[in-house]
Parts: C-alpha cells; structure tokens; sequence
C-alpha cells in the first residue's frame, strides 16, 4: 500500500518536469490556389478545384494581358 | 507549371509608378508600407534605366534561412509567403533580403516595428482564400480568382511580367530578339539563378 501510494506520488511530482514539444509549427497548410475562392470577382474562365485548367488559365491570361507582340500581330 | 516569376524589362519601363499604385490600391496597403517601388539608376543621365522591385520569391529565399520563428513557407507554384501570426517583426528577413522586400509598418501588435509585410504575388496568405481576414492581413488572393499580380497587369508599357516562368521567359525573350537589345534582367540571376544573395556561383554553374 504504501509502495503504491509512493509510486503515486513520484508520478504526480514528477508529471510537472513534463514539457511540451517545441517543434516549430508548419505553415504550410495554405490551401493551393487553384482552389479558388468561391466568392465574386473571381474570372469565369477557368473550373475552380481543376488544378489543369487554371494553370493553362494562368499561362493563357500571361500571353494575351503581357505579350504584345501576340496581341498585335 | 513552372514556377512563378517576376521579370522587370528595363527597356521599357517609363517610371510611372502605376505598379505601386496598383499594388497600394489592391491590397489597400497602409501608408509608409511599400510592398512595390520603382529605382531608376543613373537618374537624369542620358540611359538611365527604371525597374520595378518587389519580393522576386526567390527560388533559395534567404528570408526564409534567416528567420528565426520559421514564418515563411513555399507555396506549390513557388511563391514564397509568411504567416504573420507567427512572424515576431526581428527584422532579420529584411537584412538578409538582396531586394529590399520586407516592409515593417510602424502601427502594429509591436509598435514601432510591426510584422512583416510584403508582396505576396497577389496569393494571399495561409488565411482561408478570399476570406476577409486574410484580405486584411495580406491582401487580395488574386491567384486564387485566376488572376495574375495587380502591378504586372496594370503596367502600361507590360515592362513587368510576371507569371509562370516559362511564359514570361519565353515574352521576354521574344522581345529581346525582335528589339536586338536589353537582354539583362537585373535580379533575374539574384532571385532565380544559382548567385543567390552574394553567395559565388557554384562550379560550372550559370546563373
């Protein structure tokens, strides 16, 4: 009985030389933009969720916003 | 995809500054916080050159080796952000970046030093996409909306381009050939290549 009762208290004495793990948190659970926002103002062109058709959105968006020479010729 | 990229063509950029205000507009930066700016070199000598600097989300960011609270994070296409949660406004990211990226606004959780700002490629942060927190934190998530960077795609003279990297390299590219000149990018090799932050190249190793 009272073994136990030492064994007891050792293991509550001791519980408070406990730490809790440091590890430097991830902050990589940002959500991939091909997601979408399913709000307004967002452009029709693309499947929000479809990764495919807004990386060729993207690509496309680029070449006739930034590429003169394909808007002009 | 190729990973995100800046490329600012010094041939064309008329120093207008448009990329600053639209980066200011869309974001609705605070005053004194430019996540943009325009440096002109050799101001009022005959060939001075304009380019447009931001955060390049370099492909071996030294902010994100410097900081000592591991705040920043890669996204899938490369584009580098923080979590200002975490971000404790030390100012070391600042220091080890080469372009001058890290704003710190002088109104804040820290006082004279607050977290970090800076551009995020229109991406937003770790926030819930389009969701007002994050569009108070870090701005509007133009990626998400299938957009590209507000600057880039205000720029009146489409001196800066930013985009996937083989498009934008390759729109380059094309207007070097078709023009015979300006084919240097400056920070292209800083941000991208293997000089990174005043390190030497590695042998055999272009930048």
């Amino acid at each position: 009985m009272k073994r136990t009762l030492f064994v007891l208290s050792i293991a509550v004495v001791l519980s408070a030389c406990g730490d809790k793990p440091q590890e430097l948190q991830t902050n990589k659970h940002d959500a991939p933009a091909y997601t979408g926002t399913g709000k307004a103002f967002v452009n029709a062109d693309w499947k929000a969720g479809d990764k495919g058709s807004w990386e060729s959105h993207l690509k496309a968006r680029s070449q006739y916003g930034m590429n003169d020479y394909t808007r002009m010729n | 995809m190729a990973r995100m990229k800046f490329v600012c063509d010094a041939e064309r950029c008329i120093e207008c500054n448009g990329c600053v205000t639209a980066c200011k507009n869309e974001h609705e930066v605070p005053w004194g916080v430019n996540r943009r700016r325009v440096v002109t070199l050799n101001d009022g000598v005959p060939g001075e050159k304009s380019i447009s600097v931001a955060c390049m989300h370099c492909s071996d960011a030294p902010c994100m080796a410097v900081c000592p609270v591991n705040c920043f994070y890669r996204t899938d296409e490369g584009v580098v952000l923080h979590d200002k949660d975490v971000c404790i406004g030390c100012g070391y990211c600042s220091y080890a970046c080469p372009f001058g990226a890290p704003q710190f606004p002088s109104q804040g959780t820290f006082g004279v030093r607050g977290k970090m700002d800076k551009c995020t490629f229109c991406a937003g942060g770790p926030e819930e996409n389009g969701s007002q927190a994050e569009f108070e934190k870090y701005g509007r998530n133009r990626l998400a909306e299938g957009k590209l960077p507000a600057c880039a795609e205000m720029c009146s003279t489409k001196a800066l381009i930013a985009g996937d990297g083989d498009v934008v390299a390759d729109i380059f590219r094309n207007r070097v050939l078709r023009r015979g000149k300006g084919a240097e990018v400056w920070g292209w090799g800083t941000a991208y290549g293997s000089k990174q932050a005043g390190q030497p190249a590695a042998e055999g190793v272009k930048s």
